[in-house]
């Protein structure tokens, strides 16, 4: 094949030696007979992405849509209706009453209960904490592995991807070994000080999850934010470096506006996460630190009230959903 | 370059090393310290030990593993598929269709997956399709779990890969069928390997939708992590995690390998 052929060039060339009707795409029939064959190439320049692909409006071919019917029919069967089943039943007040007409009953009882309002409270500014926690820690970390190099440092980057790809939980496991009240660094203060115990009491206060989050989920941050600094031109730094610009007049005004997407974009999803942990709230064990998964998971597990689950449940669904599309929103609109 | 002057640039490196190191090397050291310990008072452990890890591999710690790898490999192997029928029938469809297919596919990220854990019980658990108490729920619910980043990291491979191949293909005749399965496929070979990867990482490790909806013969390595901290036996806990760490970290070593052999293909 020519290297020099463009993108639409060997479709254009294509229809010359066969038949008008016998597109190379299709069964021969398929196609409106007497299609003029000047025309292909002027639709494969308006849409040079699938030049070849045959026009939808043809009669008897299958739409394209057709194909994407069964995944979404798989996904509807496995997410969609299991989904609804939840928004339904968070209207009925009675567990399976599923005939009693719709009522707003177990809203208003979740939405009065104190159990709720706390752990609506808690989880918001938790997950605030953390994601400005992350944001910050996760900025200064990138800026240092991608403008300080330092022997070693593809292999943190390494570190990082594999770190994704552990479980929430662990952190606080490990973190009942440092921070418990007879874990390393409780150890440390009294064998430094002779005192009786530790100053770390922390791990079972809302300050021990924060903490947790913003470990996991810092990496999440540090990602978009290395693939923005890989592309940013290092002559922009040199020369501002070489006019008498400081490193911190160099970070505000030259890479933090450069980064801004790729910070929107990971803060925004990080918030999410956030928003929806269970695994590291879960080990933590305490019983001061309710969020609405935990309360979802109780709700249903361990009272067995359902209906006062599916209530929970939906308002997380609300806020995390809405988050997320505006994560998407502008995710897709600073193009990271 | 940022910092030109030597103390400037040592400066720097001991802040990463001040932030990095206790925030994210430490956990997992910590982990594969007690892992191997039978106590832990103080400022280090003490009593080196490998006992953990000989029930961590036996009884019901090694059923919790196999169970774990199963419903690892059927869900990514299924959300695999789902995922990239989606991602590929999504990308030929116009902007529109495809927008809608991106929005229903990328939902199960956003719900959190307690959430779905509790949707999966509610509507598994009634007389249509009765699945509550079985394995089935559980590799159903990490299916819809793992779909999500599937589709996300196929469909992301679709965009970039470059149309002129498959152009070529068409233009010499090849049917649509053909061009899928003899051009499309094997380019996307080293996206698909690295979503499976991912898949398979994601639901080895996850625990809110398992802990809804787990029967008590199906107990995959987090929920049994759980259990086992819970009691307070938290070294027992660590060789489990260290054992649920090192199964992902091979299973995505091979896959990264077979990644390499496919990208020279």
């Amino acid at each position: 094949m020519r290297a020099d052929h463009g993108p639409d060039r060997p479709v254009a060339a294509a229809p010359a030696g066969r038949p008008a009707g016998h597109h190379p795409e299709r069964p021969s029939g398929a196609a409106p007979a007497g299609r003029p064959v000047g025309h292909r190439p002027a639709r494969s320049a308006a849409e040079p992405h699938r030049p070849g692909r045959p026009a939808a409006k043809s009669p008897r071919a299958a739409p394209r849509w057709i194909w994407a019917l069964p995944p979404v029919a798989v996904l509807a069967l496995g997410f969609l209706y299991p989904l609804g089943l939840v928004v339904q039943q968070s209207f009925s007040p009675d567990e399976g009453g599923t005939s009693v007409e719709p009522s707003v009953e177990p809203y208003a009882e979740v939405f009065a209960s104190e159990a709720f309002r706390e752990a609506l409270s808690t989880t918001v500014w938790l997950a605030v904490g953390a994601t400005v926690g992350c944001l910050v820690l996760g900025f200064v970390l990138a800026l240092v592995i991608a403008f300080v190099p330092f022997p070693g440092g593809k292999a943190v980057a390494k570190f990082i991807d594999v770190f994704l790809s552990f479980p929430s939980f662990l952190i606080t496991l490990a973190l009942l070994f440092i921070y418990g009240t007879v874990g390393m660094a409780n150890g440390v203060w009294t064998d430094v000080t002779g005192a009786a115990e530790g100053p770390f009491h922390f791990l079972t206060t809302p300050w021990g999850v924060l903490l947790a989050e913003i470990t996991y989920f810092t990496p999440f941050v540090m990602r978009p934010l290395l693939a923005a600094f890989s592309q940013l031109d290092t002559a922009q730094l040199e020369v501002a470096s070489s006019l008498g610009a400081k490193p911190a007049r160099i970070i505000r005004q030259v890479i933090l506006p450069e980064a801004l997407p790729a910070l929107a974009a990971g803060g925004s999803l990080v918030l999410v996460m956030c928003l929806n942990e269970f695994g590291i709230v879960l080990f933590t064990g305490a019983k001061g630190v309710t969020t609405l998964p935990m309360l979802v998971y109780s709700k249903a597990i361990l009272e067995s009230d359902y209906p006062a689950a599916c209530v929970v449940a939906v308002v997380n669904i609300a806020i995390s959903v809405g988050l997320y599309s505006l994560y998407r929103v502008v995710s897709r609109r600073v193009g990271a | 370059m940022l910092v030109h002057s030597r103390t400037g640039k040592w400066a720097a490196r001991a802040l990463f090393l001040v932030l990095f190191v206790p925030l994210f090397a430490l956990p997992l050291l910590v982990i594969l310290a007690a892992s191997f310990a039978t106590n832990w008072s103080g400022a280090f452990p003490s009593g080196p030990t490998a006992g953990h890890y000989t029930s961590a591999v036996r009884g019901e710690s090694l059923q919790a593993l196999t169970t774990s790898l199963v419903t690892a490999l059927a869900a990514s192997l299924l959300a695999l598929t789902a995922g990239s029928w989606a991602a590929l029938a999504a990308a030929a469809l116009k902007k529109n269709g495809k927008r809608v297919l991106d929005a229903l596919f990328m939902l199960p990220v956003a719900v959190p997956s307690v959430v779905v854990g509790l949707a999966v019980l509610v509507a598994f658990s009634q007389p249509p399709m009765l699945l509550n108490g079985t394995r089935w729920i559980v590799i159903l619910a990490h299916t819809v779990l793992v779909t999500a980043f599937a589709y996300q990291s196929v469909s992301a491979a679709i965009l970039r890969l470059d149309p002129v191949y498959e152009q070529a293909a068409a233009s010499l005749g090849a049917r649509p069928s053909y061009v899928l399965w003899k051009v499309k496929l094997p380019l996307l070979l080293p996206s698909l390997n690295a979503a499976a990867g991912l898949c398979f990482a994601l639901s080895m490790g996850e625990l809110s939708a398992t802990m809804m909806l787990y029967p008590p013969d199906w107990m995959p390595l987090p929920v049994q992590i759980f259990t086992a901290t819970d009691r307070g036996s938290l070294f027992t806990g660590s060789a489990v995690a260290v054992v649920l760490m090192g199964t992902t970290l091979l299973v995505l070593l091979a896959v990264s390998r077979i990644r390499t052999r496919a990208s020279f293909r």
